[in-house]
């Protein structure tokens, strides 16, 4: 299969993603300039990785959403191929109307930067199938603006269709208000589309995805992706 | 002709920022303070090509499609 990783200008996780999928998991993987109106046909999956594309000016991810490449991944979508967004990626995503809600100012206005914990609420995705359901893992976060909100009738929409894909929880899967790193609404951390494929994630699997970093729970995200795809 | 765009966060939602601000104001005495929305405010020079009614629609399309996110902020334009 082939990733294509998508490069903004402040992109600093592109490179990240590209070593994980090329390297890691033995994909073909090529790197996306934002400015190049590509043929994305060649691609299976593609990932609008983090950072902080324009130095997050205006709002985290709104001023990328009106690059030249946008249009070509909201059609790649919409044909129902594969994207993940992370961190800046899943703020772009959101901004660009592929994914509902968005992302605000963490509540306690910190930048906050640690391993945190999950739950995989849904593992009937192309991103999560190799998790078992309910399974807790352990992933890095590293954002400022991961809060995420919606309105009342969007919340619970995507509540009803099983769109929240992780929740920040305790370590036994409790998603209390201490495990809530962000203020997001109902701990959310992770949300898929109705389709199911497109996904965004505040947490870093990119960063956890190699036994030599000593956490490989990212891993299987990428697993899933191949199996999915294969 | 000149327009400006108020961006704030929509009523309802926790503004931890104006928090903040309001906290600070507390404890500088200003205890009168019982709320802060901290907002954006966008200043727009535009050439003299339409009349203000145009002007108006044009600056609300511009704060609908990239200068407010309308899932959690309201916006209101002026413009002259």
């Amino acid at each position: 299969m082939k990733f294509g990783v998508v490069v903004f200008p402040g992109s600093n996780c592109d490179h990240d993603c590209y070593h994980v999928a090329k390297h890691v998991m033995g994909q073909d993987t090529d790197f996306i300039w934002h400015k190049d109106h590509t043929d994305l046909s060649a691609f299976d999956c593609i990932v609008v990785p983090g950072g902080f594309s324009y130095g997050d000016y205006l709002r985290p991810g709104s001023i990328a959403t009106h690059s030249p490449i946008m249009q070509d991944i909201v059609s790649f979508a919409n044909r129902g191929k594969l994207v993940i967004g992370i961190c800046n990626g899943f703020q772009v995503l959101t901004e660009a109307g592929l994914l509902p809600g968005a992302l605000m100012r963490n509540r306690t206005l910190n930048f906050i930067c640690r391993d945190i914990k999950l739950k995989v609420e849904n593992v009937d995705t192309p991103f999560t199938s190799a998790y078992k359901k309910g399974q807790v893992v352990t992933i890095p976060i590293a954002h400022h603006d991961g809060n995420y909100f919606a309105d009342n009738e969007t919340l619970k929409s995507i509540e009803d269709n099983n769109q929240v894909i992780f929740r920040y929880t305790d370590k036994l899967g409790e998603a209390s208000v201490e495990a809530n790193p962000n203020g997001s609404l109902n701990n959310i951390a992770g949300i898929c589309n109705k389709n199911r494929n497109v996904l965004g994630m505040m947490p870093h699997p990119e960063r956890c995805a190699e036994k030599e970093l000593g956490n490989i729970e990212g891993k299987t995200l990428f697993e899933s992706i191949i199996k999915y795809v294969s | 002709m000149k327009a400006k765009v108020y961006v704030t966060l929509k009523n309802g939602i926790l503004d931890p920022q104006g928090k903040a601000v309001q906290h600070s104001l507390g404890s500088m005495d200003f205890e009168e303070v019982i709320d802060v929305r901290q907002g954006k405010v966008f200043e727009l020079t535009l050439d003299d090509k339409m009349t203000k009614e145009e002007a108006e629609e044009r600056v609300t399309q511009m704060a609908q499609q990239l200068l407010a996110n309308t899932v959690m902020e309201n916006f209101r334009v002026e413009i002259g």
